[in-house]
């Protein structure tokens, strides 16, 4: 990424000594450049050679990982500044904070556990658990580390600015690779010989951008997750944004790690409405404080759709849903498996309170409009198909209903298979008065 | 060393649009309401120029709405008075005041006729002080109609009719122009259809500063990461000179949050997880309008008025300006 062959070759030692299985250096650089050999294959590069390749084929915003066993969280690794350039691909960790002296830590651990929300065949989960050592003891910090390690398997966050408190905690529960957080420019050199002794992911927290830019220059450790220490809306908006364009544009090596967000509203909605805000606006993590579900269905639904391949049509299962207790008399609605359009046909449907059977036919993810163009929701596709599906067994009266938009798919649908035909509304909004009228409810 | 900051250089802006006529202006509105002006993406006031902050619309019907029960409190004694939910929008604090002419649907039994719109609309106008947007029943001939009388009766307020589409924008640009009100254009998620929108909406000779640009708004949840990307995509190109992409966005955020499930559902109809129906449905449509202003959107329209509260507040604090 980003050097050309020649200039890697100008790098290289020019001797042609052909180690690396290819003839020449210059063979070399440009198998290099291509992405089909790698840098220690050569054995003769120097060092400063191997930093400044290193540097140049890096990712803008460095994958930093935390977390162990099945929950590990991988962050950062973002290449555009907007998901439609190419796509978001780490999602941002939503994580809840606790204190280390809260007489009530294992009740909370479990209600954070036992946050488990199910939307439209996904399933949303915290991240994990940020200790705030709000005691300001060693000693407190670190059982608190060890009991919410002991309690979940989400990852971990520790929040304390005092070294001594952070190689406590740290040390106890260094197998679980914490997120440390934070070195400041007051505690840097402590905290690094920390993160570096336990091998975990460190955070650097500047006064500003200037400040946390400098800290992390200074700083002789890669596994880093940043923060400008803005807690005001707009300035987070304004930082977070500042941090993406210089990793991506201009390559700004401090820049190029995952960053870290603290909600400040009191009030839960508002706090997730700011939550929403720094998702929206590259926060590689969000701290926040609520756990009432409801909210959170919100955030993470939002997380989940920004963070959509927008080059990816989203399909369901092809197949036959049932709405709502569906029996032998219930109408038989067909759309296409693309996620958007089944699902708000699938929400149409439901408010028509019908229990109804919804056909999510296999158009490859493709709309409605899109799939008949292309002949992939067409009567020579639905109507072989709709003779041999196991809905003929489930439903006496054998009456399909097609979105009106494709109307002129009824005559073949009818012929090939030997149902009629209903032609529906042509937008899904119509579904209910339409079940009103045409279906007698 | 000072970190360098990062700035593009956008050349072109949003164009502003104003909604409303005080009496100076030839109208009877109290204040009139001004959408767009931004010479950057949205919040990066470091950047450029953020002149209007984002405004909230508030939905009001003509007809009884089948709406969840969580709106009963805040409408349940002015579902079937118009006149006076709108009074009732503008308590709440509706910046603008959206009125949906739903009871002309041609399909109903009693079906409102145009100049029953147009004499609702002189009602509300006369008993409100904000500006005022209307759309039509969504039929292109009743639409026409509907929005030709409602033009002529609300002459001088420079109201916002909608909302125009690829295939049905004649009638009501010229209703528009006939009444020098403003005009949505409608698009269906598709930033190629909504600059030829806007190209052949000023063709018919309504000037570009009358246009409003309503990308399709889906809700969270079910696709508006499309309407998120449409918007940025959008506005990307305003600030690069697009002149024709150059409009503010209306986004249609409390409409489209209340169709998903997760608004409506009772605790008993409630998927695993989903918490109380009370705040949930608040919150759903609060998030929606919250990430499509990140995106852009100029003016947003509301329906649960606790779900405007916690947006116009999260706009306060975005309105501060950020610097370096
Ligand atoms: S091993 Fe290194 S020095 Fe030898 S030819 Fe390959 S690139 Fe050149």
């Amino acid at each position: 990424m980003g050097l050309t062959g020649l200039a890697i070759f100008k790098l290289l030692p020019k001797t042609n000594c052909g180690e690396c299985g290819v003839p020449t250096c210059l063979a070399f650089a440009m198998a290099l450049a291509a992405g089909k050999a790698t840098l220690s294959q050569c054995p003769y590069v120097s060092n400063e050679a191997r930093e400044a390749l290193d540097a140049a084929t890096a990712p803008p915003i460095k994958l930093v990982k935390m977390g162990s066993g099945d929950k590990v969280l991988a962050i950062g690794d973002e290449q555009v500044i907007f998901r439609h350039d190419k796509t978001f691909y780490h999602p941002t960790g939503i994580f809840i904070e606790v204190a280390d002296n809260d007489a009530n830590l294992a009740a909370k651990i479990d209600e954070i556990n036992g946050i488990v929300i199910e939307r439209v065949g996904q399933k949303y989960e915290v991240d994990g658990v940020a200790i705030a050592n709000a005691s300001g003891s060693a000693d407190t910090f670190k059982a608190a580390a060890e009991a919410v390690a002991g309690k979940t398997d989400k990852a971990i966050i520790l929040l304390t600015e005092c070294p001594t408190c952070m190689e406590a905690a740290a040390g106890a529960i260094a197998a679980r690779k914490p997120l440390l957080y934070a070195a400041t420019a007051d505690n840097y050199e402590k905290m690094v010989a920390v993160a570096k002794k336990v091998d975990a992911p460190l955070a650097v927290k500047g006064a500003d951008l200037n400040a946390m830019a400098e800290l992390v220059a200074k700083i002789d450790y890669k596994e880093l997750v940043i923060d400008s220490g803005a807690r005001q809306i707009s300035q987070v908006i304004a930082d977070q944004t500042q941090i993406r364009n210089g990793a991506v544009k201009k390559r700004f090596r401090p820049y190029g790690y995952p960053t870290i967000a603290f909600t400040t509203e009191a009030d839960p909605a508002m706090e997730v409405l700011e939550a929403q805000a720094f998702i929206s606006k590259y926060a590689s993590i969000v701290v926040l404080k609520t756990t009432k579900t409801e909210y959170l269905m919100a955030l993470f639904t939002w997380r989940s759709n920004l963070y959509t391949d927008p080059q990816k049509p989203i399909a369901v299962q092809p197949g036959v849903y049932a709405i709502g207790a569906a029996n032998e008399n219930s109408p038989v609605y067909i759309t296409t498996n693309f996620s958007l359009t089944y699902y708000t046909v699938a929400t149409e449907v439901e408010s028509t309170r019908l229990p109804s059977y919804l056909i999510a036919f296999d158009t490859d993810g493709l709309s409605v409009m899109t799939a008949w163009a292309g002949g992939k929701f067409i009567g020579e596709a639905i109507g072989p198909w709709l003779k041999d599906s196991d809905i003929n067994e489930k439903v006496k009266k054998k009456v399909l209903i097609i979105p009106g938009g494709v109307a002129a798919i009824k005559g073949k649908i009818e012929d090939l298979s030997g149902w009629e035909v209903m032609v529906g509304p042509r937008d899904s909004s119509g579904i209910t008065s339409f079940a009103k009228l045409r279906l007698n409810v | 060393m000072p970190v360098e900051i990062y700035k593009d250089k956008f050349t072109g802006k949003v164009l502003e649009v104003i909604l409303g006529a005080t009496k100076e202006q030839g109208g009877t509105r109290a204040y009139t309401v001004k959408l767009g002006g931004s010479s950057t993406l949205p919040f990066l006031y470091y950047e450029g120029e953020l002149p209007n902050r984002p405004v909230i619309a508030m939905e009001v019907w003509d007809i009884k709405p089948q709406w969840s029960s969580s709106f009963e409190p805040y409408y349940g004694d002015v579902w079937n008075d118009p006149v006076a939910w709108a009074k009732k929008a503008e308590e709440y604090g509706a910046d603008v005041v959206y009125l949906k002419l739903m009871g002309a649907d041609p399909e109903l039994e009693n079906s409102r006729s145009a100049a029953d719109c147009a004499k609702l609309v002189k009602d509300v106008l006369a008993a409100t002080g904000a500006p005022l947007m209307v759309e039509g029943p969504g039929f292109p001939e009743k639409d026409n109609d509907v929005l030709q009388a409602v033009a002529e009766a609300a002459a001088g307020e420079n109201i916002a009719l909608g909302a125009a589409e690829k295939d049905n924008y004649r009638g009501i640009a010229a209703a528009a122009m006939m009444g020098r009100h403003c005009i949505i254009g409608r698009s269906p998620l598709d930033i190629n259809i909504l600059k030829q929108l806007n190209i052949m909406i000023t063709e018919m000779g309504v000037p570009i500063n009358k246009v409003l640009n309503d990308p399709i708004t889906s809700g969270l949840g079910y696709g508006i990461e499309y309407s998120f990307s449409v918007m940025e995509r959008a506005r990307w190109g305003a600030l690069i000179g697009d002149k024709m992409m150059a409009l503010p966005v209306v986004c249609l955020a409390g409409p489209e949050a209340w169709r998903g499930k997760e608004a409506n559902a009772a605790n008993a109809d409630a998927g695993p997880g989903w918490g109380d129906e009370k705040d949930r449905g608040i919150i759903w449509e609060a998030m929606t309008a919250a990430a499509l202003l990140q995106a852009g959107g100029d003016l947003l329209l509301m329906r649960h008025p606790e779900a405007a509260k916690l947006v116009r507040k999260q706009i306060e604090e975005l309105a501060v300006p950020n610097k370096y």
